[in-house]
This record gives structure tokens, C-alpha cells and sequence, in this order.
């Protein structure tokens, strides 16, 4: 494929990547910012999402986007509230102690995969799209008679990938919403900024504690259940969200939202584009390597005010 | 009984009931010890970066990586012999944590374990790119007859146990002198505040530089080691699983004392050996056990002695 | 460090030490066991069962584990090895290499069996024969990795079951170059598996008079693969393709939404689509093109009486899935290793006359000695031939072709097209 038209479709995939990956990105970045701590098991609760998906859309049966839009809809939620009573029963009583809550949630990693091979099995299922037809799209090129467009071979997208990205950029929208526009998402930026005044001023931090957890978990479930009709529900599949969600949340800079989603898309795009230059394997070398580097010459991230 | 007293008889007791050990385990749970020994050398060696200095790494897979191709590779295709090619493991951790030291203590905190996670990760897909010489995922056998050091068989159990013994006596041993030494108390020093000991007058930087050295070295022993005492290097020790590890058992067994880090990685071994052999589902009882253990010893199995009893613990 | 904390810390301790007596008191069973099996001659033979039950390799470690269950079932509704039942001891291995050594370990030590049996990922398997050769532990694989017979691993490894990589993918490229075109691009995971792929497909492919347009090496914990697929160049005629892990149904249905409606001629390992059926959406496209399967999945017009067998007794259909969940699909291509590896082991035995754990050596050689093994409920995949120099054993090998959905049977290889001459000479190695 010419270079041009290769281009546009590693943008594109790597837009994908990258709408997900902000869903993701932005729940952890959510519990980080607001309750200090990392969540090792947030890429199970994505996990979780999916599962759920498959689980909801196969009961109901029917057209698929009965399926997938009753999983929309039930599976971010029930995903928050286990994290919820996660958050109740664990976090909570080890006072969101930052080294304690890594074992813990490691602890609960081991739990919920587990727990999901148990009853889902090790097999990776899909969920049909409620939609998804194959796009062609054109390209042009200068030929002797000028201008021409014609559709190169491969160059395509579909329908499906279309609407994940739309939906992603809803989602955020709403989020950001939330938290300027509503009083819940006060309390919460109350609480990110100073948790002892918050306390003093009333503010019930440990419903807030428990609401953001919930929150940051049915993120990525949401995130989930929108990439499970293109790839499959797998009990292993967190790994991955979670390395990535961590790199976002970090190279944005901490507790930065905005941060985290031009993080989200550089990350995403780049890892689609660099893929365009460099044999597959050595690309993901580079991509990590960079990665390393933009934090160890920019401590802070790249939107960050203060040292980490 | 003075403190260094009971220090020398809690420690040397310990390497006093090891070494005894050998002649009365039974053939499974010797084999055990025996790896048990090496992988907590791993973990001290983690400890003195995470527990003393308070230098939280993701990525110290790559330094057990580093000792472990470090050896296995020379043996590979340069037929070094084991005692260079563990020397050329040493070196190879000695080097690589040298580098990623100086570039990943430009950061701090959580940036700090992203970008020695990064370093570790680009190090894992690296194995894997030069497929050619360390044939990836599916690593390669060093063969029975190659692993003779000075004349002893580390393939036979009797060698195997009394290596990994001695190995994991040297840690122990480096470990104590160091946290007792101006050298580790300056360490600690920086953990708990690291701007007053700036003031105080010390090379914060070199002090921690100081610190992820030794660790790597350290690390990159226990690495070469495995691979040399069990027949085998792959691409599975550098992922990110074996970064995780260490952390887990430092933090089961006790950040910050020197005697935990065993404790943790006796016990986690036992915990996945015992539970699998009841249930399948060993990872739940292993998952259950740490939230447990965060709720009720949140300072790791030696941390709680400590806390509790033997206030002297180093 | 100062921390609130509640409930007794001494609980946790105590634990430990009931942990220490746990371990002390599963080790004092052992010369039970040992016992057990010295006195009497009717006492079960035991086979130490490596299983993948988590971890990456759990879909293929489902369905090696029910096969090897309905195999030892039949050969003690039969009367056993000897006489003697077959007890299975089964231990996870996490699909993890370090893990995998330790369970061999354990079966060697404490739970005393006679043999190990059954690994399927390659890095398992390399990482835990040294292990099973120090212990002197007969270990049957069932990796279809080519390392028993590259001379990596040791005497006391073997793979009687199952035919290896290298094999499997020379047999290709005749068919592949006389019927679906010369010029190839091939995907594969970049790792072991994968440079095998290319390597022995590649030379076989040039010797069979056809030309390797592109290598295309995708990283292992890849999820989504478009952005891969342009560089499969214009002029390819035929996209050779493989993938393992959870990500290969994502894999292949990307590769149809990037050709759409002209797409070259697809050869694919099976591999690629192991545990997922076929008829899962997005997967039309694949009509028409063509597959290795190591045993076709859907039974064939003309199965032969041993395929039917096996699959009743596995509790398989006629397409390949569970009888009780249709949406379970077995790993076919692979699994029939494990209940051949059982048959071979039982004749190796009964020629051995073997006794305990002392005639392990004259287990070997027992095996060792054998050569072709017919078609028949035994080896239900068809007839091989066993190499007891390399340990491996070598049989036919199907192409089928996706016809309405279903796995038609194309063309099968001879045997000698899968030989290749050998590497090593095990035998030569002390027992």
C-alpha cells in the first residue's frame, strides 16, 4: 500500500485504540486524582465490562443491538458497584494506605480472574456489533489528467469503529460535565484538592471515595463493553488496558483530566503510526522507550504543573 | 543481650536452620528451598532499593533478566564456562542498572515506576526481537553437562542446594552489613525525608544511584543463578510478572527488614504450592490471602515482629 | 511507619507456622505412597498430568484434560497398564515455565508418579525437561514444538503423539504451491513459534519452486492487527497466515475487513482459529480458503471408524464442539496427542514389563524401539512412525477448505512428507 493511504489507515486504528484507551485512562486517572491511590485491578474491572457484555448480549439473545445496548447500559453499572463494595470493604479499611492498596488490589486482581475463569471459562467469546458494515475509502492522487480519487486496496474502516470513537468522545464529554457542571462532581474536586478540609466542611469523603472507585471502575467496563464486538471477552484481557490506562494517566500528568485524554491519543495514535515505519515488534520497542524518556526528561508529564 | 547480639543469633540461627535443613528435608521440599533461596535473594535485593531507600521500581524483572541472558548467552554462543558467564551476568546487571539508575532518578514517585516499568518492558519485547540468539518466548535449555562449576555439579541437588545456599547467605549477609553501615542508614535516611538529607549535606543522588546498583547487581545474581541451578533462560522471567513478584514478597514478608523478604517468598511459594494441590482455583485462595494479609498485617509478616515484638529487627 | 491496624497480628504468624506443618505433614505421606506402590503389584501407575489449566494456554488446557480423562477411563475399563490402573495426578502449571519446573518436581519427588505427560506451550516444556532429565523422569510432551527434535532437550523427553512443527509445515508447502499460487506472504507471531513457521516454511516453500514475498512479524500481546496488514505487497497470491492466543478471532476478522471483497488466496493454520467456530460472525469471508488442521475438526463423509470412536468418547460432535455445550469448541486440531501419547505409553510399558519407578530406563528404550503405529482406535488421527533417535513421531497431515462453513477435507500428506533428516541422536545420551 502507498504511504499516504497506509497513513490514514494506521490513524484511524490507533484512533480506535485511542477512544478506548481514554475511557480507560480517564477512570484510573479519576481514583488516582481524587483518592491518591493505583488501582492494580482496574484492568479487571475492563475485563470484567466485557465478560459482562458477552453474558448480557448472549442471555438476551435476539438482535444484536438488543444485546449490546442492554450490556451498555447494565454492565458499566454492575461493574461500579462491585467496585463499590470493593472499595467498602477493603480499601477503606486499610485507609487507602498507597503501598497497601497495591497488594490489596493485586489481591483483587487474582480474585476477579479467578473468579472469571471459574464461571466464563478460558475461551475468548465475541459479541456481535449491533452494526457493522465495511467502508472503502477513497484516497486521491495526482495523476497526468490532475486530481483523481480512487479507493486503494485495503484502505478501509467500518461502520462499528466509527461509532466507538463518536461514542468515546460522548462519554468524555459527559464525564467532564460531571465533574464542572454538577454538584457530585464538586464534591469531588473538593475532595481531590484537600481531603482534611473536605472532612471539615462536612463533606462525607468516604461515599465520595466510594462513588469515584465505582465511577473509575464502570469507566472502564463502558470502555470495554464499546471494543468487545471488535475484539473478544477474555478472562486475561485486562493486562494490557492496565499497563496502557497507567502510561496515559502518568505522561498526562496526575490528577489532570484534560491531561489524560491528549495522553490517551497521542499514545494511541502513535502506536498506530509508528507501526507505519518500523517493523511491528521494533515499533513497540520504540514506542515504550519513548515513553520512558518523555517522563524521565519531563518528570511531571507533559500537562502536569508538579512533580509527581 | 545487646541489639547486635540478638541481630547475629536471629540472622546466623537462620542460615544455621538452612543449611541444616538440607540433610533432613525430603527430596520435594529441598528442591524447594533451594529455589526458594535464590528467588529471595531476588527479593532482597529488591528490598534494599524499595524497603530501605523507598524507591518503588516496576521493573526489576530486567535486572533478573539481565544476570540471567547475561550468563546464559555468553554460555550460548560464546561457551563461557559458568564462572565467567557469571561474572558476565554480574556485569551485565552491574551495567544496565547503572544506566537505567541514572536516567530513572531524574523522577520520582509514581513517574519513577512508570519509567522503570518502560525500561523493563522495551527490555522484555528486546528478548524477543533478537529471537535469533535468545529464541524468545521459548528460551533455551543450557545443558546438563555445561553447568559444572569448578568441578561441581549444580544439576545434582546436593551442589544445587549448597549454591543457592551460598548465594543467598552473601545477599543476606551484604544486606545486613549495609543496612548498618553509614552507607544504609543514609539510605533510610532519604526514604523517611529525603530533603532533609539533602541538607544534611548528602549526595542525595549518588547515595540512591549507589542504591539501585547494588540492587541491580544484586537482582542480576539471583538471575544468573536460576538460569545456571535449573537449566534455563526464557523471555518469561523478563515480563512484567517478575517485576511484580518481588514487590509482592517484600511486601508480604516485611519492607525494610532483612530478614522479610524470605519470609515472603517462602510464604507465597507454599501458598500457591499447598493451595493448588486442594483446588484448582489456587489463584482465589492466593488473592484472598493478600487482601487478608493487607488487613490484618499491613506491614508484612517480619513487620509485624517488629511492631509486636522484636523492636530491634533490622 | 505507623499505622492503625486491626485484629491480631499473631493470627497471621501462627499461619505461617501452620503452613510450615502443612508442608511438613504432606511430606511425611510420601513414603506412604512409596509404600504403597512397592507393595503392591495392583497399585496404580501413576501419570503426572501437566496441565494448563491457567494462564494463557487455558482454552487448549480444557480440552487436553477431558481428552486425557476419557483415554485413561477406556484403558482402565480394559484392564489398565499391566494389570494396574492408571491413576492421573494432575497440577497446574500456570502455562508458566518456572511454574511448569516445579511441577515436574513434584511429581518426580512428592507425589512419586511414574512419568510426566501432557505440556502443550513450547516455553513450558524447555523450561521444565532439563528438570525432568535431572530426575530422570520419563516426560511425555504433547507440544507439536519442534525442540524434542531439534536435540535441545534431553533422553528422558519425548513426543510419541503428537508431530512437530517443522513437519507440519514443510507438508504445506507442496500443496500450497501447486494449487494456490507461488508467490506467498506470511503473518505469524514474533516469537519461537512463529520464526518456525517462517524458517521451515519459507525453505520449503523455495525448494518447492515458490518465492516468500514479505514476512510479516506481528508482536506477541498485539490486539488489534490492521495496521499491520498493509504491508501484505499488491502481487500476493497467497496470505499465509497463523496466530495463537486469545486475540486470533479479532486477528482473521480484521484480516477480512481489510481485503473486503478481493482477497488472495488464504492458507491458515488452524491455529489461528483453535477453540472458536468457525461459523462466528465476521468470518464468511474465509470461504473458500484452506487450512492445516492436525485432525479435522468436522467429521468428514468419509470419517474412518477410529475418528468416530474418539469423538464419542471425548463427548465431541460431529463439528467439533462439546455434545453438551455447542458453543464450546474443542482444541481438535491438537488434543488427539494427549490420547495417543496414553496409548503409546501403555505399549511402551506392557514392553517394558515395567514394574516402578526403577524400570523408568527400560521405559525409554521400550518406546525408543518402536516405528509405525497403524490407524486405529489407539491413534484415532491416523497411522504414524516414530523416530526413537529424536523422539519424535511423524503422521499424515490434513488440509481442509472452508466450504459452507464447513471443514472440508481437501488433500492429506503422506508421512514421508513431514520426514526431515535427523538432528539428533538421543539415544546415544546416558538413561
Amino acid at each position: 500500500m502507498e504511504f499516504g493511504p497506509y497513513l490514514l489507515l494506521a490513524s484511524l486504528e490507533g484512533a480506535v485504540t485511542a477512544a478506548v484507551l481514554a475511557l480507560t485512562a480517564v477512570g484510573l486517572s479519576l481514583v488516582f486524582g481524587v483518592m491518591r491511590v493505583v488501582n492494580v485491578a482496574h484492568g479487571e474491572f475492563f475485563m470484567l465490562g466485557a465478560v459482562l457484555a458477552w453474558w448480557i448480549a448472549t442471555t438476551l439473545g435476539g438482535h444484536p443491538a438488543v444485546g449490546f445496548l442492554a450490556a451498555l447500559v447494565i454492565a458499566p453499572v454492575v461493574v461500579a458497584a462491585i467496585a463499590a463494595v470493593a472499595d467498602m470493604t477493603v480499601l477503606k479499611r486499610i485507609a487507602y494506605d498507597p503501598e497497601r492498596t497495591i497488594v490489596a488490589t493485586i489481591g483483587l486482581l487474582y480474585i476477579l480472574q479467578q473468579l472469571t475463569l471459574m464461571t466464563y471459562g478460558p475461551e475468548a467469546r465475541p459479541v456481535e456489533p449491533p452494526f457493522n458494515s465495511r467502508i472503502a475509502l477513497p484516497w486521491i492522487e495526482r495523476t497526468a489528467e490532475g486530481w483523481q480519487m480512487y479507493y486503494p486496496w485495503g484502505l478501509a474502516t467500518t461502520s462499528y469503529k466509527l461509532a466507538v470513537i463518536g461514542a468515546a468522545v460522548a462519554v468524555l464529554l459527559a464525564v467532564w460535565a460531571l465533574l464542572a457542571r454538577t454538584r457530585i462532581g464538586l464534591l469531588m474536586r473538593a475532595t481531590q484538592l484537600d481531603r482534611d478540609m473536605a472532612t471539615a466542611f462536612g463533606i462525607p469523603v468516604e461515599r465520595v471515595y466510594a462513588l469515584v472507585f465505582g465511577l473509575g471502575a464502570g469507566l472502564a467496563a463502558l470502555g470495554a463493553v464499546l471494543i468487545v464486538p471488535i475484539q473478544q471477552a477474555h478472562y486475561l484481557m485486562g493486562h494490557d488496558p492496565l499497563l496502557l490506562s497507567f502510561i496515559v494517566v502518568i505522561i498526562g500528568g496526575l490528577g489532570s483530566l484534560p491531561g489524560t485524554v491528549v495522553a490517551a491519543i497521542l499514545i494511541g495514535l502513535s502506536d498506530g503510526i509508528i507501526s507505519v515505519f518500523f517493523s511491528p515488534t521494533l515499533a513497540k520497542i520504540i514506542a515504550t522507550l519513548l515513553v520512558g524518556f518523555v517522563l524521565v526528561f519531563r518528570p511531571q508529564g507533559l500537562f502536569g504543573t508538579r512533580a509527581a | 543481650m545487646t541489639e547486635a547480639r540478638k541481630v547475629l543469633i536471629l540472622h546466623g540461627g537462620l542460615l544455621l536452620l538452612l543449611f541444616v535443613l538440607q540433610f533432613v528435608l525430603p527430596a520435594y521440599h529441598h528442591g524447594n528451598l533451594a529455589r526458594i533461596m535464590v528467588l529471595a535473594s531476588f527479593a532482597m535485593a529488591y528490598n534494599i532499593m524499595f524497603g530501605y531507600t523507598g524507591l518503588l521500581s516496576l521493573g526489576h524483572a530486567l535486572f533478573f533478566a539481565a544476570g540471567m541472558y547475561g550468563m546464559a548467552l555468553t554460555m550460548k554462543h560464546l561457551a563461557f564456562t559458568p564462572a565467567p558467564a557469571l561474572l558476565a551476568g554480574l556485569a551485565a546487571g552491574l551495567v544496565v542498572s547503572a544506566v537505567i539508575g541514572a536516567l530513572a532518578l531524574r523522577t520520582a514517585g509514581v513517574a519513577f515506576m512508570i519509567v522503570t516499568l518502560m525500561f523493563a518492558q522495551a527490555g522484555y519485547l528486546a528478548v524477543l526481537y533478537f529471537g535469533d540468539w535468545t529464541r524468545g518466548d521459548e528460551g533455551f535449555v543450557i545443558q546438563q553437562a555445561e553447568r559444572v562449576l569448578w568441578g561441581l555439579d549444580l544439576s545434582d541437588p546436593t551442589w544445587r542446594y549448597f549454591a543457592a545456599f551460598t548465594l543467598f547467605s552473601a545477599c543476606l549477609l551484604i544486606s545486613l552489613a549495609l543496612v548498618r553501615r553509614p552507607f544504609g542508614r543514609t539510605l533510610i535516611a532519604i526514604r523517611e525525608n529525603e530533603e532533609r538529607a539533602r541538607m544534611l549535606g548528602y549526595d542525595v543522588f549518588a547515595m540512591k544511584l549507589g542504591a539501585v546498583v547494588i540492587s541491580g547487581t544484586m537482582a542480576a545474581a539471583a538471575g544468573a543463578s536460576y538460569g545456571l541451578l535449573f537449566g534455563y533462560a526464557g523471555a518469561s522471567f523478563a515480563s512484567v510478572q517478575y517485576s511484580i513478584f518481588p514487590l509482592l514478597w517484600v511486601l508480604l514478608g516485611g519492607a525494610g527488614t532483612v530478614i522479610g523478604p524470605f519470609l515472603g517468598t517462602l510464604f507465597m511459594f507454599y501458598l500457591i504450592d499447598l493451595s493448588s494441590g486442594i483446588t484448582t482455583a489456587y489463584m482465589l485462595i492466593a488473592g484472598v490471602v493478600l487482601v487478608l494479609l493487607t488487613l490484618f498485617a499491613p506491614q508484612g509478616l517480619a513487620g509485624e515482629v517488629r511492631r509486636r515484638v522484636w523492636r530491634w529487627l533490622p | 511507619m505507623t499505622k492503625d491496624q486491626k485484629g491480631p497480628a499473631s493470627t497471621t504468624r501462627r499461619g505461617a507456622l501452620k503452613t510450615l506443618a502443612v508442608g511438613g505433614a504432606a511430606a511425611a505421606t510420601l513414603p506412604l505412597w512409596a509404600r504403597y506402590t512397592h507393595a503392591q503389584s495392583a497399585a496404580p501407575i501413576k501419570i503426572g498430568f501437566q496441565v494448563h489449566r491457567t494462564g494463557i494456554g487455558a482454552a487448549y488446557g480444557r480440552w487436553y484434560d477431558r481428552t486425557t480423562q476419557a483415554a485413561v477411563r477406556l484403558i482402565n475399563e480394559a484392564g489398565g497398564i499391566n494389570g494396574r490402573p492408571i491413576e492421573i495426578v494432575a497440577e497446574d502449571d500456570g502455562t508458566d515455565a518456572k511454574r511448569g519446573a516445579e511441577v515436574v518436581e513434584k511429581f518426580a519427588t512428592q507425589h512419586n508418579c511414574d512419568v510426566a505427560f501432557g505440556t502443550l506451550f513450547s516455553h513450558v516444556v524447555i523450561g521444565s525437561a532439563p528438570r525432568a532429565g535431572e530426575l530422570k523422569i520419563p516426560y511425555f510432551v504433547v507440544s507439536e514444538g519442534h525442540h524434542v527434535a531439534s536435540g535441545m532437550l534431553n533422553r528422558y523427553t519425548l513426543q510419541p503423539g503428537i508431530t512437530d512443527v517443522k513437519s507440519q509445515v514443510q507438508a504445506m508447502a507442496p500443496f500450497v504451491s501447486q494449487n494456490l499460487g507461488k508467490k506467498v506472504t506470511m503473518i505469524f507471531p514474533d516469537f519461537a513459534f512463529g520464526h518456525d513457521h517462517r524458517d521451515y516454511f519459507s525453505a520449503a516453500m523455495q525448494a518447492a519452486g515458490g518465492e516468500i514475498l514479505e514476512l510479516i512479524a506481528i508482536p506477541p500481546t498485539e490486539t488489534s492487527f490492521t495496521k499491520y496488514f498493509p504491508r501484505i505487497p499488491r502481487g500476493t497470491e497467497v496470505l499465509y497466515h497463523v496466530m495463537v492466543g486469545p486475540a486470533v478471532l479479532t486477528f482473521v476478522k480484521e484480516l477480512g475487513e481489510f481485503f473486503g471483497p478481493s482477497r488472495p488466496e488464504m492458507f491458515g493454520f488452524i491455529d489461528s482459529l483453535e477453540a472458536v467456530d468457525i461459523a462466528s460472525p465476521g468470518l464468511e469471508f474465509l470461504e473458500g480458503s484452506y487450512f492445516w488442521e492436525g485432525n479435522p475438526r468436522h467429521a468428514q463423509a468419509d470419517q474412518s471408524p477410529f475418528d468416530a470412536f474418539y469423538r464419542e468418547q471425548v463427548g465431541v460432535d460431529a463439528r467439533g464442539a462439546s455434545v453438551s455445550d455447542p458453543a464450546d469448541v474443542s482444541t481438535y486440531a491438537h488434543m488427539f496427542g494427549c490420547w495417543e501419547t496414553l496409548y503409546v505409553l501403555k505399549a511402551g510399558m506392557e514392553a517394558a514389563g515395567y514394574q516402578g519407578t526403577g524400570d523408568r530406563a527400560k521405559l525409554i528404550e521400550a518406546v525408543e524401539a518402536m516405528t509405525d503405529m497403524p490407524h486405529s482406535n489407539e491413534h484415532p488421527q491416523g497411522a504414524k512412525r516414530f523416530n526413537g533417535k529424536t523422539h519424535q513421531v511423524f503422521g499424515h497431515q490434513y488440509i481442509t477448505q472452508v466450504q459452507d462453513g464447513f471443514l472440508k477435507l481437501a488433500h492429506t500428506t503422506s508421512i514421508e512428507d513431514t520426514l526431515y533428516p535427523d538432528e539428533v541422536d538421543y539415544t546415544t545420551q546416558p538413561l
